[in-house]
């Protein structure tokens, strides 16, 4: 186990290199830079560019940009926004603790609901109920979340008035911010008005975001486990007189999770691909609006600092996802 | 763990069923503000968003009039300028208190001091703040303060004088313009001795109508009526910015009464917010103009003929109709009506292509030209699709025999080019900082903008209108500056140096029972004096 642990590890090293060099380069073929972006109809002078740009370091070849850039990063600095002053680090744990918040919710609404519905959907193939549910996966793995957002939004919270339009919590509270997760907040602040309503904030940005997952991991569950079903050994179990809940539930369910796990882990970069969009409708102050402002700032540091740490977490949760495999299945540990 | 579980999902289903509880609270006005501030300072910043943020918070020696351009006293009660017009004197009020928050307590009152750091900060190298917060002081440069300043002088606690290079009229108005705001000095001491001076921009002491009590990033702006302050009193007690970035979300948001005012609609919304009875839906002419400009130094443009057939053979009314959807106003002058000096008796070109073929025929190009036609790549204020409109340009110019090809940059790119000079014909536009018809006119089609990376995309440089611009500049007494613009109108309109679109119209959507509310000209929100009913 340890040596599969190592060498998953030693991968991530060429992997966080490859990320710095693709974003640093991607961000720089982008046309337009940090200064010239702020410029408005008044232009800038020329001489007040060139200082301008000197000043940020644009001015030098792009190979020492990114010399430069890897050489601060290895002092553990990611840099400071050039539109806020604000360095990355502190502006991106401002920020994650909300995506965190909202992520976590939406991958459980998507297990939650969408496992047991696979399941469900396997032990009754052919029915009505299997078909129904497989083509509402289809439609809603296929939903554009712009789309499917501003539908909720219209029905729930504007035509029926149940659920607030946007944001984390009413603009009516005032909850001073200590772990940035505001169900957390509002429970140390003992306001149950306030956890109310930021619960209730969460209810539409969960359900969108969780959609695309919940379609996936409900179809992924459905197919893994009819193909589990059909194993000699489920026969065996049946032969043994087992009930049906304990061996759709015991025997098949666990070796039928192997793949559901992966497309669990896949789906968490798929939800903070998902959350830029989904943040972006509900307000959500979180990363993924964070860094769609600074492409349009074209603010290099937030954008390759939080690209980079966005990576990380990514790598990190795929090298979750490996070792549960392991635990799951120990012939990959081999 | 399963306790707070189960309490969780108590909690939501309470909100699921329209049980949530709201807090009995003091008068608070929601604003669903389109963007967050960059920080909170007034003078190394730009954008209207920002500058929208710190309005609360801070004040200038002099102000705009709400709902105006006209400028009346600030944190100056009076003031002088002297015959020759190069001397500018500020009498401060007195009595004006600082706000204060958890690091730092105010001891004294608002005075002289205060202006000259704030100046000085933007102006001279030697200031410990002048590099502090990356030190960019655009529009300080802009409105080419280094260049007319020669000094500023302490006279006494409560008097500054200005000392210009020239004389210069709309100097005054530049002092309204949020760049001219006031930080405490005192503040700004305290801030260097503690080793943080960047947190001067970050936790903003002022002394305006409300303070900042909580800035939460892409999410919300808290303020609370402060309770020194020298003006009216704010009609509410707390003031909260709710970020929304997406138009839709905000008209959702003002529906639901999640906030009450909401700027910046889609244009194809606005006939359901008129018929919302809970909305009411204020707008005014924006402070701009949208235009297409001839490079007046490249042929064929240099021709007045081949410029006025231009302006004859564009349909502005199905521009208007197509793009801006009720949302402009046509313009026939570089400023627009609001503004003072504005020459109504001008009459535009009138649509007719064959009038439009005749003068071509004329100017020597009885058959067809080619040209380009440059489209900028973003959407900009004065005009929101310019590719729309250079479509629509180029089928009209087309039946009058011009072939043009649509060209369009990276928008920093574009600007550039275009300074430089190298487009035939360029869309592009401009929104007014100070209201003062000046700042329109000089950065626009003066002279000195007409050289190659200037910024006017003309390249028009026609002296009598020059000289009349600048003695505009140069004399006091509004009657007589409007007398020499209106001139300037007369000229302009004959030379034709550009094709000029429309003046967008601001809306300002908000729920029925905002009262008090004033759209100001120059585009900023302002909320001291609105009311709840």
């Amino acid at each position: 186990m340890l040596v599969f642990l190592l060498r998953r590890i030693g991968l991530i090293i060429p992997t966080f290199i490859g990320v710095t060099l693709l974003s640093f380069m991607l961000i720089h073929l982008v046309p337009g830079d940090p200064i010239e972006v702020r410029a408005g109809e008044h232009g800038i002078a020329p001489e007040r560019l060139a200082e301008l740009r000197h000043q940020f370091g644009l001015d030098q070849p792009l190979w020492k940009q990114f010399v430069d850039y890897e050489v601060q990063l290895l002092h553990g600095d990611l840099g400071t926004s050039v539109s806020t002053h604000e360095t990355v680090w502190n502006e991106f744990t401002t920020l994650f603790p909300a995506t965190l918040e909202l992520g976590l919710c939406a991958i459980s609404f998507a297990v939650i609901v969408g496992l047991p519905l696979g399941v469900i959907a396997a032990t009754r193939r052919g029915s009505g109920f299997d078909y129904g549910l497989m083509g509402l996966s289809v439609t809603g793995a296929s939903m554009p979340i712009f789309w499917w957002g501003l539908m909720v939004i219209l029905v729930f919270s504007v035509a029926l008035g149940w659920t607030p339009v946007s944001g984390r919590i009413s603009d009516l509270y005032y909850i001073e911010p200590w772990s940035g997760f505001m169900l957390i907040d509002c429970w140390f602040a003992d306001d149950a008005g306030a956890c109310t309503s930021a619960v209730s904030h969460l209810i539409l940005p969960t359900i969108v975001l969780g959609t695309i997952p919940l379609a996936t991991i409900a179809r992924m569950t459905r197919s893994a486990m009819l193909e589990v079903l059909n194993e000699d050994y489920i026969r065996t179990a049946r032969a043994k007189g087992l009930s049906v809940r304990r061996v759709v539930i015991v025997h098949a369910l666990r070796n039928a999770l192997i793949p559901v796990v992966t497309v669990i882990g896949l789906s968490v970069s798929a939800l903070l691909g998902g959350a830029i969009l989904t943040e972006t409708i509900f307000s959500w102050p979180g990363v993924g609006h964070w860094l769609v402002e600074s492409i349009q700032r074209r603010d290099y540091p937030v954008l390759q600092g939080g690209t980079l740490l966005v990576a990380t977490l990514v790598i990190l949760v795929n090298l979750g996802v490996d070792l549960t495999y392991g635990f799951l299945n120990p012939r990959i540990r081999r | 763990m399963i306790r707070r579980t189960a309490a969780t999902s108590a909690l939501a289903l309470a909100a699921l069923m329209g049980l949530a509880a709201m807090p009995a609270q003091a008068k608070t006005l929601v604003y669903c503000s389109e963007g967050s501030p960059e920080n909170f300072n007034p003078m190394i910043n730009t954008t209207g968003t920002t500058f929208d943020a710190l309005r609360p918070i801070y004040n200038r020696l002099v102000e705009f009039k709400p709902g105006t351009t006209e400028v009346v006293g600030g944190l100056a009660d009076r003031w002088e300028v002297s015959p020759d017009g190069k001397i500018f004197t500020f009498h401060l009020r007195h009595g004006v208190k600082w706000q204060s928050n958890k690091d730092f307590k105010p001891t004294r009152d608002f005075n002289a001091d205060d202006v000259i750091f704030s100046f000085e900060r933007q102006w001279k190298d030697s200031n410990p703040y002048h590099k502090v917060s990356g030190g960019g002081y655009d529009y300080f440069n802009d409105m080419s303060m280094p260049a007319l300043l020669d000094s500023i002088d302490r006279v006494d606690d409560y008097t500054v004088r200005f000392v210009l290079k020239q004389p210069q009229t709309p100097f005054l108005a530049n002092m309204a313009m949020d760049f001219a705001s006031i930080q405490s000095k005192e503040y700004a001491d305290a801030l260097l001795k503690a080793g943080k001076p960047e947190q001067i921009d970050q936790v903003p002491i002022g002394t305006g109508p409300f303070e900042l009590l909580q800035y939460q990033k892409d999410a919300t702006i808290r303020y609370r009526a402060f309770a020194g302050y020298w003006g009216p009193k704010p009609k509410i007690d707390t003031l909260v910015f709710s970020i929304t970035t997406d138009a839709a979300v905000r008209l959702a948001k003002l529906r639901a009464n999640e906030c009450q005012i909401a700027p910046f609609p889609n244009p194809a919304d606005l006939p359901a917010i008129r018929a919302d009875k809970n909305l009411t839906l204020l707008s005014q002419p924006g402070l701009n103009i949208g235009y297409l400009a001839f490079n007046n130094l490249k042929p064929p443009f240099t021709d007045v003929r081949v410029r006025r057939a231009i302006n004859m053979a564009i349909d502005k009314a199905a521009i208007l109709k197509a793009v801006y959807q009720g949302a402009g106003q046509p313009a026939k002058n570089l400023i627009p009506p609001s503004m003072w000096s504005y020459d109504d008796k001008i009459e535009d070109y009138k649509f007719d292509p064959a009038a439009a073929k005749k003068l071509l025929a004329e100017a020597g190009f009885p058959n067809a030209f080619e040209t380009d036609l440059w489209a900028m790549p973003v959407q900009r204020p004065y005009n929101p699709d310019a590719r729309r409109i250079a479509e629509l340009m180029q089928a009209d110019l087309a039946a009058v025999g011009i072939k043009a090809k649509i060209v369009s940059y990276e928008w920093g790119e574009y600007r550039k080019r275009v300074q430089n000079g190298e487009h035939q014909m360029a869309l592009l536009g401009w929104t007014g900082d100070n209201g003062d018809p000046d700042n329109f006119f000089v950065p626009l089609a003066g002279c000195a903008a007409a050289r190659i990376g200037g910024g006017s995309a003309s390249k028009w440089c026609n002296q009598d209108f020059e000289a009349l611009i600048q003695k505009a500049a140069t004399i006091p007494g509004q009657a007589d500056r409007a007398k020499l613009y209106e001139q300037a109108q007369v000229i302009m309109h004959d030379q034709a140096p550009f094709y000029l679109i429309a003046h967008s119209v601001v809306y300002l959507p908000m729920r029925a029972n905002v009262v008090g509310y004033k759209m100001s000209p120059l585009g900023g929100h302002l909320f001291d004096q609105v009311d709840l009913k």
